[in-house]
């Protein structure tokens, strides 16, 4: 890479991140700032404790769960137990848009739902409550499904969220009723509640409707919210290549959908950090395989389309592929061209997500603009090393406590949907079958690798790099962007979107190529306070006016 | 239809809240102390908390919001917080360098018990606390209140932490403010010079949530009402707090350990609060009514006057939060309208006591609520059955806005999708006179949207 040329010595920028930080801390973040290597991956500390007091881009388990996975399919009625504050917060804040076929169909989206739990209901107990909750939710509104989110208190307290659910559901016979334990402090992370919400989703909802899906290349979609309208357009592409999208987790999914997930024959998995259990669960349970695509960058969306023909092996898909790639890519070429001259040669940082700061360095290699740091905010080893690594991963107290379903073969339904030999040779033609790569693996040599970044060390690193963009998330937009450096957020695209698939693509660059190239950034300064201006110090008006 | 799920039919709820009016305690806490000078807010819970409130006040100011957490895991809910606040204040003084951290509590915290005034002493016993620096706290369990209580309960930390009474009075008055936008201060300090007072103003978010891009991140921005002057709070003639919720409990604080005696009074939304604001400072003062102001005053009744007729009995609900709604009311009822439906979901007898009154005296038939469901839901229904001119309230309306076609004028906590609510005050008679402009340009526009082509006025 370019990059150790023009900046200084990696490992001296690291000492630099770290040299402000109280010794322990200095020593524990310094394994998890780490200098790239792509031959020999190194270590990455990852998916553990935050230092307390470090301004950290992190959340919590109930925004993992009832934010990011169940939060955009969009007729389950989410009922947050738990004080107002967690439900008002994760309320329509995450952009996952969602297209209902009419005016009659469930979406509740828009709604927030709480038990407004109150000093008594901590007291005494708040599942009598919560119970009511349920019972004026079901005969407002008859939804199919009411999920219940656990808050901090409610574990504490020891409200038994399951219990009431079941109790519930079994009252209520058409309506499933199933509760999650995603109180804030589980885990390190929002991580954990993608595992908690990947094992309540696979228990009470996939396998739920067997009928057999139709159509001839049926696969799910894993890890894809519908930010900005992602997910619609990965579904244009594959209804105009004739792929059956079975369901989707769970941008614009429904109920349905997802308990008729497991006649799917492929599951291609976009985070791979939020939803990789539901793969492995999926395919042990009912033999389907997963592989993981990318659908962020044109080029990456040209190879996973690719990858998806491979996989069926049929050759009227590959047509078909091949068709729409050659009807797509002109426009997205003739795009970046233009505008390949603006962006080549810039730098940016990624510092986002559990698999966003990987997918959209595509994105910026397409626009010729290098990644010098990239680090996630909650994401495990396997993001940065690959899947390789984790036999080698160590189970922390913290990880510890989030449940490991045990899944086995179902003795009905399990049916592998390819055999062994036929899954290595697609293995040895490329295709990530059960299998992710990780982000190091692509980065360049020397680049900077940094797990949980912290406010200080985002400051230092833009002081050192002055990189042409930034991209994290909202809490540090404005921060960055005080410092003249544009700030792209990567959770919720700033409003804009889509960012998959061609279309996406095109707007990305066009984003990029506005903000890196924004006059605004050159206006900072007042005439007055640029190098060499007067700003009242030359003879006033009044004194050449005399003179005149 | 966005809430295409909102039946006309209200039934009583008893355990279901759905589209909440208010939020809970921490961020209120997390809002107030970023109005005082130096100072990082900490949230004592998970990290979930932070960021969600951090995420909150980014989105409504567009500014950087830097706050602390101490990252609970599980093992901190079961052993007790304390020795998560302990590293995270050795870290954030070795970090971050402010000059206080302003601790407070949250659901979980308050549910496990750990007492922050104990852990506070302790680091002060330990020596955690550099020399000038401060530690202070308050208990803003979320399961209690509003986000609007839990902005008291900061401001009433502060107050008791800080002030100090010596034996020289100074010539200055407190001004505690209620929740209020970084505009609104900026306003109050406006007002208070031109009537030639000496205030201290407390917090006072100008200068840090509305600060100036200047190609640098300031940490600790420029604004913030300082250690010296919130100490001196103690010393001064008299406290004028702004809003009986959000600002009189700090002002009580005040009087209880300094014998500063004080008044509350509405926000100076609308003429008549701010006639009363005005009068109230000039009393206590003993200053006169400099012309400018007066002037100023002049200014919005004489619109008020001359629009008259476009503001007559147009019927408007309302959300939000009491301080803001009680002197709104009051505005909407002065401007000769009618304010139909009314919904805070911040609990309490007080604001009750005193909206009721207000409408008995006025507005008799006016469908008000308060306290648990309280809810949008319900204020969507009461739209439903009795339909308005004009909504009022957060972001979050513009759903119902655009559901049953009504022009909505944004006001209150958090607006999230436009600016100007920190840069230009809905207080004092300038921003009243610029709250009668959005009405009229919200009830005008529709007026020119709807009118047949015949009707359509070119002059209005």
């Amino acid at each position: 890479m370019e990059a150790n040329k023009i900046y200084p010595d990696p490992l001296q920028v690291r000492e630099e991140l770290i040299q402000r930080y109280p010794s322990k801390v200095a020593k524990k973040r310094a394994k998890s700032i780490i200098v790239n290597d792509p031959e020999i991956i190194p270590e990455v500390q990852a998916n553990v404790r935050t230092v307390p007091g470090i301004i950290t881009q992190r959340g919590c388990s109930y925004a993992g769960c009832k934010g990011v996975v169940l939060g955009p399919t969009r007729d389950i009625v989410n009922i947050v137990h738990g004080p107002i504050g967690c439900s008002f917060y994760a309320w329509l804040t995450r952009r996952n848009q969602t297209r209902t076929e009419s005016l009659m169909d469930a979406n509740y989206i828009p709604y927030c739902f709480s038990t407004d739990m109150q000093e008594e209901n901590v007291v005494f107990g708040g599942e009598k409550k919560l119970k009511i909750a349920i019972q004026e939710a079901y005969d407002l509104f008859h939804p199919k499904s009411i999920a219940i989110f656990s808050t901090c208190p409610v574990g504490l307290i020891g409200d038994d969220v399951h219990a009431a659910s079941k109790e519930m559901r079994e009252k209520f016979g058409d309506c499933n009723v199933f509760g999650f334990s995603c109180e804030g402090y589980r885990g390190v992370s929002q991580s954990a509640g993608h595992h908690i919400a990947n094992n309540g989703v696979f228990k009470h909802m996939v396998g739920r409707n067997n009928t057999p899906s139709v159509g001839k290349f049926k696969l799910n979609l894993l890890g894809e919210y519908n930010i900005g309208g992602d997910a619609f357009e990965i579904e244009r592409i594959f209804d105009k290549v004739g792929i059956t999208l079975v369901s989707s987790f769970s941008g614009n999914s429904t109920v349905s959908q997802i308990e008729n997930a497991h006649t799917a024959d492929l599951n291609v998995i976009l985070c791979h950090r939020s939803i990789n259990y539901m793969g492995d669960m999926m395919e042990t349970k009912y033999g389907i395989p997963w592989m993981k695509v990318n659908f962020v960058g044109a080029d990456s969306t040209v190879k996973s389309l690719r990858k998806i023909a491979e996989y069926f092996g049929d050759e009227e898909l590959k047509a078909k592929v091949e068709e729409l790639i050659a009807e797509e890519m002109p426009r997205v070429k003739a795009i970046i061209e233009e505008i390949l001259p603006r962006t080549t040669g810039k730098t940016a940082m990624l510092f986002v997500g559990g698999s966003r700061a990987h997918h959209y360095q595509d994105l910026f290699s397409e626009l010729g603009m290098t990644t010098v740091a990239a680090g996630y905010e909650f994401a495990h080893r396997d993001d940065y090393e690959g899947r390789d690594v984790l036999p080698k991963i160590k189970v922390d107290a913290d990880s510890k406590n989030i449940e490991e379903l045990k899944v086995l073969p179902d003795p009905e339904l399990y049916n592998p949907r390819k055999t062994e030999a036929e899954l290595e040779a697609l293995k040895e033609k490329g295709l990530e079958i059960n299998g992710y790569s990780g982000m190091m693996k692509q980065m360049t040599k020397k680049s900077l690798v940094v797990d949980d970044l912290s406010h200080y060390e985002s400051e230092k690193l833009i002081e050192i790099y002055k990189p042409d963009i930034f991209c994290a998330g909202i809490k540090e937009k404005y921060v960055v962007q005080k410092m003249g450096i544009p700030l792209k957020q990567l959770h919720s695209y700033d409003y804009g979107g889509p960012y998959t698939g061609f279309e996406g693509a095109v707007n990305f660059y066009k984003d990029i190529d506005r903000m890196v190239n924004n006059p605004v950034w050159k206006l900072i300064k007042a005439p007055w306070q640029k190098a060499g201006a007067t700003n009242g110090k030359s003879k006033g008006l009044e004194a050449s006016y005399v003179t005149q | 239809m966005l809430l295409r799920h909102t039946s006309k039919e209200v039934k009583e709820r008893e355990g279901l809240t759905i589209n909440p009016a208010k939020t809970c305690q921490p961020i209120g806490a997390m809002y107030a102390a970023l109005g005082i000078h130096g100072c990082l807010p900490h949230s004592h819970g998970s990290q979930g908390c932070c960021s969600y409130h951090r995420s909150t006040l980014t989105r409504h100011y567009k500014e950087p919001v830097m706050a602390a957490t101490s990252s609970f895991t599980e093992g901190a809910s079961v052993f007790g917080g304390q020795a998560n606040l302990l590293a995270a204040i050795d870290t954030i003084f070795a970090v971050y360098e402010p000059d206080i951290i302003a601790v407070h509590s949250t659901c979980l915290s308050e549910t496990i018990g750990d007492d922050l005034q104990q852990i506070t002493r302790k680091a002060r016993d330990d020596g955690k606390i550099p020399e000038g620096k401060h530690v202070i706290f308050a208990s803003t369990p979320s399961f209690i209140g509003s986000h609007v209580t839990g902005y008291a309960n900061m401001l009433t930390g502060i107050a008791e932490q800080f002030a100090v009474s010596t034996s020289a009075k100074k010539n200055q008055i407190n001004i505690i403010a209620g929740w209020m936008e970084p505009s609104d201060m900026r306003e109050i300090k406006l007002l208070s010079k031109k009537l030639g007072i000496k205030i201290v103003l407390f917090p006072d978010t100008s200068d840090v949530l509305d600060a100036p891009q200047s190609g640098k991140h300031v940490f600790y921005p420029k604004g913030g009402t300082t250690v010296s002057e919130l100490q001196s709070t103690g010393d001064s003639l008299f406290s004028i707090a702004l809003g009986a919720i959000s600002a009189e409990p700090a002002a009580i604080a005040l009087e209880k350990k300094c014998k500063v005696g004080f008044e509350t009074l509405d926000i100076p939304i609308g003429l008549t609060a701010t006639d009363r604001f005005i009068m109230k400072m000039s009393e206590v003062a003993n200053v006169s009514v400099p012309d400018e102001i007066t002037e100023e005053r002049g200014r919005l009744v004489d619109v008020m006057a001359d629009m008259e007729q476009y503001l007559y009995g147009k019927r408007v609900a309302l959300f939000g939060d009491p301080d803001q709604l009680l002197p709104l009311t009051e505005f909407l009822l002065d401007l000769n309208m009618k304010p139909v439906h009314i919904v805070s979901g911040t609990p309490g007898q007080r604001f009750e006591k005193q909206m009721r009154q207000l409408l008995d005296e006025r507005s008799p038939e006016t469908n008000f609520r308060n306290g648990l469901q309280a809810d949008m839901f319900l204020l969507h229904q009461w739209m439903k059955n009795d339909p308005v001119d004009l909504l009022i309230g957060n972001t979050y309306g513009k759903y119902m806005a655009r559901d049953e076609d009504v022009p909505f004028i944004r006001f209150g906590f958090p607006i999230l999708d436009r600016i100007g609510h920190s840069y230009f005050p809905n207080v004092g008679y300038s921003g009243s006179l610029r709250l009668v402009e959005k009405i009229l340009s919200a009830i005008m526009d529709r007026q020119d949207r709807d009118a047949l082509e015949e009707k359509f006025e070119l002059v209005m």
